[in-house]
């Protein structure tokens, strides 16, 4: 006869004001096999616990159930309780009584009622569960860090001092990301490039660091600690190893006009390039898209002048294959696409910009060399008119969250046009400051106090040229909602910040979440803010959702720590919940007929294929055999097994019949 | 082979829009579309009712699909803005809200059974004159003209559903297809005053007076637009607009169903042209001529 304690959690409020705890406990206390049985306003709390740990010596208890929270939440505390008490911990089970009960339903007798039978289900499987031990498996330590910008960069530092191997992947054909096009930081207005081009080198000079630019992730496979990693090395058609990067080859490119990514297409470069001078590597790469000797065959000027041989067009896309311990995830953000604005006319005039091309005209490596000229014809604007949350907190654009950057630097543009414009005027649409964050709010009043931008409460709804202005048709709605008209010569709008074209694609191949923006979900919103859901798998910066620098560097050490925690220990424990396959004594050795249809369906690759030999060696059939290290518990062979020789450990099928047993 | 709609001609177009039925069933006739007019339709409502009664409002469009449903018509082409926003917006409350549904029931002693859905001009012309088919352009109407969709031909996007709500192009490429040059302005989608012509033709002068302004300035010959209420203040108001504004005007604004039947090859005079204020000689635009107000009259 078993000996089960059954422990209800009020959770505060949270259950308790919807469900009758005590009843739920009393009616337990009835079942068969339950031996004790309690309530509890905190039960994860030390008090709460201690009920637990000493009921488990003082009644003798061979299983536990708790009624409260999600197991997601809670699971791994109260298991580690039953250990301390002596109890294997996989002899725990909770019930969810608050996301499958209370949570979601009224208060009540029938919602009480729930409450008592998900106790009920919950000690029946427990009455069959086996003792487990966590699974050993030894720790790669190397990082794979996806993403060059400054959030994977810090990462990738962060986790090299502390002694550990990193691999820094980056799409584009240098690191630096966005913080390397932008001007100056808010809220001190130092220069981007001074403070990330040291970075960029100490990146490229560290012996932890393996930098593999222009490439992509292809496919990860593997669990924590034991990933195995597919990197894309798409062609350069330039031997890095020879390069000197002497940029002979691109200073006599014949094509010249192609729009730069680097100046968000406000200056050209060539079809053979180097992102921008302080680029690390500071290695070319040819743009096949838009190469003569690509498009038509004939040129191969930087072949024949290259003074070292690095050119080389027949160069292919190479795999490279290593195995990682922990991946950090810091793949950025993107901005929104030309004709998200036909109101604004972006893409249609000149002088209406995005953000980041008045970051490239502010910037002393920018088109202008850091004079503000508007794009069209040169000259100085006179009026320029910065419009916040351009689609932004617009439920009608799709977008209803706050981009969280935008009213800083727009603050930040206003002040370097009026800093470099004495005279202009610069004008700054805006639905709230949301200037929160050390010297934040300070530095947005100096905008308005000192440099004088001038701003206005108000939307714009629509932007149209008229005798070579640009009309800005807006409201002032602290003057009474008074529509309003400004001829302004440059609109600035700070665009969107929205997911990484592709990141639905990433997410699948990391097997991490997304939201409904895309951007990747962190584990807990509060608590675990850096990891994900997949074990060993880490976010940095504003791939998990619009983040400003600071942040998105304290996301990216607060990731590196947490890889630098998993890789301290020589090896990790693992959840025993694996699938397992029949085996039992000759003559029959196993229920398993050898079809292996579970092969054909298993997402991990867990299944292997075992020779059953008898004491003499001789073969008696091949059966299916689970390696325990890549199975991920996730049930798909046990439903499919036609002989039911497969089964899962913690959640076998008699378990759950059990379960569904007890309801009836 | 001809297809029947259901139609729901409102007030306008059998009052002071007549001209817009008129090229209406003139342009449908050519499409092979016969328009089965609702049986007892009453009034809409526009532009009065659901601003005093919320109720009202919603059950004078209700009663109309009602009598829809009970003739068996399940698309209603309804051409005026107006009434479209009305009809589209009470299928839009209705649909969402069953309580209002029931109320309503009670009210007009008859259920909205969900099958009527009013469909507006460009809806109907992008389905029965579709790109690449339908009767071939016998006049193209050859000169610049300024597509004007106003505040509800496209709004609000939730009812209406249309991509691009900010800057359709619906009706420019309806218009390229007949052989006009759609000109890119920036009031297509501004309001005209609508029903402020009466109690404060001042703000519809300002309004209207701004739509006429950019549509000339950037070389627009005609103004081609949807909607009756539209059409008065741009054609009725222009005394009003010229005294505001200090200038002249002599830009014409046609329905976009005169324009497109009349490249069809329906003569101008079955059109009812000759019900505008702004006088227009499409005849002549056609023959090249820079505009009504230049240049001798040529005749073809």
């Amino acid at each position: 006869m078993s000996r089960i304690g059954v422990f209800v959690c009020h959770c505060g409020e949270n259950i308790g004001a919807t469900v009758d705890c005590a009843s739920v406990a009393e009616r337990s206390a009835s079942l068969p096999g339950v031996v004790h049985s309690i309530d509890y306003k905190y039960m994860c709390s030390d008090p709460g616990q201690n009920l637990i740990r000493e009921a488990i010596r003082e009644k003798r208890l061979d299983g536990v159930v708790v009624a409260a929270c999600s197991p997601r939440m809670h699971e791994p505390t109260f298991r580690r309780t039953c250990s301390e008490a002596g109890l294997n911990g996989f002899l725990c089970e909770m019930a969810n009584i608050r996301e499958h009960c209370s949570w979601v339903h009224d208060k009540g007798e029938v919602t009480t009622r729930k409450a008592a039978d998900l106790v009920c289900m919950t000690v029946e499987k427990v009455k069959r569960n086996r003792p487990l031990s966590a699974i050993r498996v030894p720790v790669t330590k190397t990082a794979l860090v996806l993403g060059g910008g400054i959030a994977g960069i810090q990462a990738s530092l962060d986790i090299a001092n502390s002694g550990h191997k990193v691999i820094l992947v980056e799409k584009d054909p240098s690191i630096g990301g966005h913080m390397s096009q932008l001007s100056e930081t808010f809220p001190t207005l130092d220069c981007s490039q001074c403070i990330l081009t040291p970075r960029m080198v100490e990146v490229a000079q560290h012996p932890n660091i393996t930098l593999f630019s222009y490439s992509e992730l292809e496919s990860l496979d593997g669990f924590i600690g034991n990933f195995r990693a597919r990197i894309r090395k798409k062609a350069r058609k330039v031997n890095e190893k020879i390069c000197n990067g002497c940029g002979l080859c691109s200073q006599k490119c014949p094509s010249k006009k192609i729009p730069s990514e680097f100046n968000a297409a406000l200056g050209n470069r060539t079809a053979i390039y180097v992102p921008f001078p302080q680029a690390v590597p500071n290695k070319p790469v040819i743009d096949t898209q838009n190469c003569r000797y690509f498009t038509t065959g004939k040129c191969g000027i930087c072949k024949k002048l290259c003074p070292t041989g690095a050119i080389d067009f027949e160069q292919a896309d190479e795999i490279v294959e290593v195995d990682v311990g922990a991946v950090v995830c810091a793949t950025g953000f993107g901005v929104v696409q030309a004709d998200f604005f036909p109101e604004y006319g972006y893409g249609k005039y000149k002088d209406v910009i995005t953000g980041l091309q008045f970051e490239r005209l502010a910037s002393a490596s920018g088109p202008t060399l850091g004079e503000i000229r508007r794009p069209s014809d040169g000259t100085v604007p006179q009026t320029v008119v910065f419009i916040a949350c351009a689609g932004s907190r617009d439920s009608a654009k799709g977008i209803p969250y706050c981009s969280k950057i935008c009213c800083m630097y727009t603050a930040k543009h206003a002040m370097l046009y009026k800093h470099k414009q004495h005279s202009g005027k610069a004008y700054v649409f805006y639905m709230d400051i949301r200037a929160g964050g050390k010297n934040y709010d300070e530095f947005v009043r100096r905008a308005i106090e000192e440099d004088h931008a001038h701003y206005v409460r108000g939307r714009v709804s629509r932007i149209f040229d008229r005798h070579g202005k640009l009309v800005v048709k807006g409201v002032d709605t602290l003057l009474g909602s008074r529509p309003l008209e400004i001829e302004a010569d440059m609109v600035v709008l700070a665009t969107a910040a929205v997911a990484n074209p592709g990141a639905e694609e990433l997410a699948q191949k990391l097997h991490i979440s997304y939201d409904s923006y895309s951007f990747f979900s962190e584990a807990h919103p509060k608590l675990r803010p850096v990891e994900t859901n997949t074990a060993g798998i880490f976010l940095a910066g504003a791939c998990q959702a619009p983040k400003d620098i600071p942040e998105s560097v304290a996301q990216a050490s607060g990731a590196a720590a947490k890889v630098a925690a998993l890789f301290s220990k020589a090896e990790l424990a693992r959840e025993p919940v694996v699938a397992s396959v029949h085996r039992c004594a000759p003559p029959d050795y196993s229920r398993c007929t050898g079809c292996f249809l579970c092969e054909t369906v298993c997402p991990y690759r867990a299944i292997e294929q075992e020779t059953l030999k008898t004491r003499d060696g001789k073969t008696v059939r091949v059966v299916a055999r689970v390696n325990p290290g890549l199975c991920q518990g996730c049930g798909t062979c046990v439903a499919l097994c036609r002989v039911k020789a497969i089964d899962l450990d913690g959640f076998t099928n008699e378990q759950l019949y059990a379960e569904v047993r007890a309801l009836a | 082979m001809v297809v029947q709609i259901g139609y729901f001609p409102g007030c306008s177009l059998q009052g002071s829009s007549r001209e817009f039925e008129q090229s209406l069933k003139a342009l449908a006739e050519k499409l092979g579309v016969s328009l089965e007019e609702i049986p007892d339709w009453n009034c809409c409502g526009a532009s009065a009712a659901h601003n005093l009664n919320n109720e009202l409002g919603l059950a004078l469009p209700a009663r109309i699909l009602i009598q829809a449903e009970r003739a068996g018509l399940e698309e209603i082409l309804v051409p005026c803005a107006a009434c479209f926003s009305r009809l589209a917006s009470t299928v839009h409350e209705l649909n969402k809200h069953a309580s209002v549904r029931r109320h309503l029931a009670d009210v007009l002693g008859a259920e909205y059974g969900g099958k009527t859905r009013p469909i507006n001009i460009l809806e109907f012309l992008g389905r029965f004159f579709p790109e690449g088919q339908g009767p071939e352009v016998i006049q193209p109407l050859a000169c610049k003209v300024a597509c004007y969709y106003g505040c509800l031909l496209v709004r609000p996007t939730e009812i209406v559903g249309r991509d691009r709500p900010e800057d359709p192009q619906e009706m420019d490429r309806l218009m390229s297809r007949v052989g006009a040059e759609p000109i890119d302005w920036a009031f297509k989608v501004d309001c005209c005053g609508a029903g402020l012509t009466i109690p404060r033709p001042d703000l519809v002068a300002r309004l209207s007076g701004a739509i006429l302004e950019d549509a000339t300035s950037r070389g627009a010959q005609i103004i081609v637009l949807a909607c009756p209420m539209c059409h008065t203040n741009l054609d009725m108001r222009r005394a009003d607009i010229e005294r505001f504004t200090g200038k002249r005007y002599t830009i014409p604004a046609i329905y976009v169903t005169q324009a497109i039947a009349y490249a069809l090859g329906v003569p101008a005079g079955e059109l009812g042209l000759k019900r505008h204020l702004v006088p227009i000689n499409l005849e002549k635009l056609r023959a090249g001529d820079a505009g009504p107000a230049s240049a001798p009259a040529t005749s073809q």
